[in-house]
């Protein structure tokens, strides 16, 4: 069961539409190292894990790469929002305005929708982790990308909050990995 | 821009529920350190009563059973989390 709570895990407050910047953001939504994939991956691969920290870790994290998501389509909408028509077309942004008007779609920025062949669930805690670990990396390097091309405070402290939670769960993601190695090992001389 | 009463309340939450967050994982892979428990616990009570301030004055954070609603209807009230606050 989920409780969804009515606010965001950090406050976002876009007071300057940037339809091109939008469509670049995307990619933490619905792109290959975005914030669904990770959701997705982790709440998907909690059911293998052999002892309760790595059940409690998944879901735990599962669940705040979803307060991640909602966080990251916040600011798609915020920066199409109040933006022109012509301010759309002049920017670049027409693509994605032209399938997806003003609304918020789970695409990377190169426009290839949403798979779940993001992610994997091997059915093996020690390959989970491993996969786990390399995914916050990637997601951290997006989010640095995404900075570079960011130049608006409103975009940047969000972003920067995001950035710095993957390192976070990169840091747990390790640990985890060495008590489940731990645990498999102590598992063979019985 | 300024900011309202009740965007304070709600940032006073955030940080309270950020700590944890932080704490909640932590303790995921050290459930034996008593220490951050305590603290834990204790950030906990703090954040549960800055929330029921919160959902007295400006209607519920969650639904399904989880906090009373005024009426009418409180779950509807605006701004939704994704609208400028
Ligand atoms: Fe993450």
């Amino acid at each position: 069961m989920w409780i969804y709570e009515k606010k965001l895990q950090f406050p976002i407050r876009i007071k300057n539409p940037n339809p091109k910047m939008a469509t670049l953001i995307i990619s933490q939504y619905g792109g290959p190292d975005g914030e669904l994939a990770a959701s997705l991956r982790y709440l998907s691969q909690r059911y293998i894990m052999p002892i309760s920290e790595g059940k409690a870790l998944l879901t735990d994290i599962g669940t705040e790469e979803l307060a991640h998501f909602e966080m990251v389509g916040t600011m798609v909408y915020q920066l199409m929002k109040g933006a022109s028509d012509e301010e759309i077309k002049a920017s670049g942004a027409g693509p994605y305005f032209t399938d997806h008007g003003r609304g918020v779609y789970p695409t990377s920025a190169a426009g290839n929708p949403f798979t779940a062949a993001y992610i994997q669930s091997k059915g093996d805690p020690i390959a989970d982790l491993n996969e786990d670990l390399a995914a916050e990396q990637k997601a951290r390097s997006t989010y640095e990308w995404l900075l570079r091309m960011a130049d608006d405070p409103d975009v940047i402290e969000p972003l920067k909050f995001l950035r710095q939670r993957e390192v976070v769960h990169y840091q747990r993601f390790g640990e985890l990995l060495m008590k489940v190695q731990d645990y498999v090992e102590s598992k063979k001389y019985f | 821009m300024t900011v309202s009463d009740r965007v304070r309340l709600l940032d006073e939450i955030r940080i309270l529920e950020f700590i944890a967050v932080e704490l909640n994982l932590y303790l995921d892979n050290n459930p034996n350190d008593h220490k951050a428990i305590r603290d834990y616990n204790s950030f906990t009570k703090q954040l549960m009563a800055v929330k029921d301030e919160y959902q007295r004055r400006y209607g519920p954070l969650s639904n399904f059973g989880t906090a009373w609603s005024q009426s009418p209807w409180a779950w509807l009230n605006d701004p939704w989390p994704w609208e400028l606050d």
